[in-house]
């Protein structure tokens, strides 16, 4: 099985922590003068995302978690799983809902995603940064008005719920960043 | 190709002022500078200090002499005062393998000095003033043995807790640290200081960690009243380990056989053999003057002097761009 020494350790390298793959955020190497060394690691869980530190010895290996990223193109939901292809190999992999997070209430059929893949199943998805979705529910608002000023809850076709400006409508197409789930314009039909 | 310093020019003009009251400051003390060198066939035997190697193909070495990159001028700088030298001070280059990081390049500068006639409390006085004087600053200076230190943030004696304990109290103040770690006694009391202990010292003054345990005592002589413990100190400013120093050993016999537990420690920790180095104890054999040594790290100095947090951006060329 492959591993790494802790000399290899940097930025997004990905390890087995306690049977969970992780990658490394940081790594901080100690040791004062005449005493033993050690790394001190902050690592995320790709499992669960959460973030956390880590000690080791300096010297130690560790596990390697097989782990890699691929551009996939998302294809339709069942309901219970989200299946992806890669568009070179035409390979397909299934998401379940764990696996899908936070992408579900973005993506739409044909968008191409991040997907992180453990031991070949797709444990994280990101969507592209900027989506256009339409509205398929919202209050209407006043029209004519374009001064930005307030904001609405609307509903878009994935589901998703966020705030728009009071002009935008019902059936309008709206751009939307996915990192921080914010509207940033209407988008204009090509 | 980014061929620039690591570290800005207002950087490297404070190192040659620091540099300029360091040699300033042992010119007015009448201390002597010497120079020692930076490559030899013996190095220190210290498990926690690896050295790097080379080798000389020349004249008289057809066949190539292994030499060390010299971790400390430390043996070569008691071989001069066991010949007489009276006070010395050198401002040279270390080496040590595997070191790398935020507070580690594998190449630093240290600045190393001897005081014949000094126990290491009168030394500790002269390492306060020098660091003064090469801050411009006046700190509080505070002395703090070893074990109140683990009094005051565990409520243990880091020379009589049972080791199993040390690591269970590790697991529960340390960061991540899990079951899977396993250390030596010593190891654990590391983590313990490096962890939750050295963070907090020295901020905003300069504090003297003394009394290390006989286990950790190095090159120091163990405290005649309490041989349980080491006449070893360090210097700590704003978490910042800066100096360690000794009340020198002077008996050659013990200093062999510390050399002989080193390389049992290397044996067992499967690290490589290096021999004791025979010039210096029988340097040791012939007489070495009582006296007090310190080696301080000029490249976290400046660090202080500057508020950097990152050994990279005060040295012109850290390792990742040498």
């Amino acid at each position: 099985m492959a591993s790494y020494s802790t000399n290899e350790f940097k930025g997004g390298l990905k390890i087995m922590l306690d049977g969970q793959p992780c990658s490394i955020i940081e790594n901080e190497f100690v040791k004062p003068g005449k005493g033993q060394a050690f790394n001190r690691v902050k690592i995320r869980n790709l499992m669960t995302g959460r973030v956390l530190e880590k000690t080791f010895r300096s010297g130690e290996t560790v596990e390697a978690a097989d782990v890699v990223e691929r551009e996939l193109q998302y294809l339709y939901s069942d309901g219970e799983y989200w299946h992806f292809m890669d568009n070179e190999s035409f390979e397909q992999y299934q998401a379940d809902e764990a696996g899908v997070g936070e992408a579900a209430k973005w993506i739409k059929e044909q968008d191409q995603c991040t997907v992180t893949l453990f031991n070949g199943q797709p444990i994280l998805v990101d969507p592209p940064n900027f989506v256009v979705l339409e509205i398929t529910e919202t209050d209407p608002g006043v029209k004519g008005d374009t001064s930005g000023g307030g904001g609405k809850p609307a509903t878009l076709e994935t589901g998703a719920v966020v705030s728009v400006p009071l002009f935008v409508q019902i059936g309008e197409k709206i751009k939307v960043d996915t990192r921080s789930g914010e509207y940033v314009s209407r988008a204009k039909d090509e | 190709m980014d061929w620039r310093p690591g570290a800005d020019l207002s950087a490297l003009k404070a190192r040659a002022g620091m540099l300029a009251a360091v040699h300033g400051f042992f010119a007015e003390a009448g201390v002597m500078a010497v120079e020692t060198p930076l490559l030899a066939p013996a190095a220190g035997t210290d498990p926690a200090i690896e050295p790097l190697q080379s080798r000389f193909t020349g004249p008289g070495h057809p066949h190539g002499l292994p030499l060390y990159l010299q971790t400390s001028p430390e043996y070569h700088m008691k071989r001069l005062l066991a010949a007489g030298s009276g006070p010395i001070y050198q401002v040279t280059r270390a080496f040590r393998d595997g070191e790398a990081g935020r507070r580690h390049n594998p190449e630093f500068s240290i600045l190393e000095w001897y005081r014949p006639g000094f126990g290491h409390y009168a030394l500790m006085d002269e390492v306060a003033a020098l660091v003064q004087h090469v801050l411009g600053q006046v700190l509080p200076v505070r002395q703090c043995a070893y074990h109140e230190l683990f009094d005051t943030t565990f409520g243990i004696d880091p020379l009589t807790e049972p080791t199993e304990r040390l690591a269970a109290l590790a697991a529960e103040r340390c960061l991540g640290v899990g079951a899977d770690l396993t250390l030596e006694r010593d190891g654990w009391l590391d983590l313990l200081l490096t962890s939750c202990i050295e963070p907090e010292l020295g901020q905003g003054e300069l504090t003297f960690v003394t009394d290390y345990p006989a286990s950790q005592a190095v090159l120091a002589r163990l405290n005649p009243d309490d041989p349980r413990t080491a006449a070893r100190f360090e210097l700590y400013l704003n978490g910042l380990e800066l100096a360690n120093g000794f009340h020198e050993l002077t008996d050659a016999d013990e200093q062999r056989s510390r050399f002989e537990q080193d390389r049992t420690a290397r044996r067992a920790n499967g690290q490589p053999d290096i021999v004791s180095d025979e010039a210096f104890l029988a340097a040791l054999q012939s007489g070495m003057p009582d006296c007090s040594g310190v080696a301080l790290g000029l490249d976290r100095l400046l660090m202080c002097v500057l508020g950097e947090d990152d050994i990279r951006r005060v040295q012109a060329f850290p390792l990742d761009r040498a």
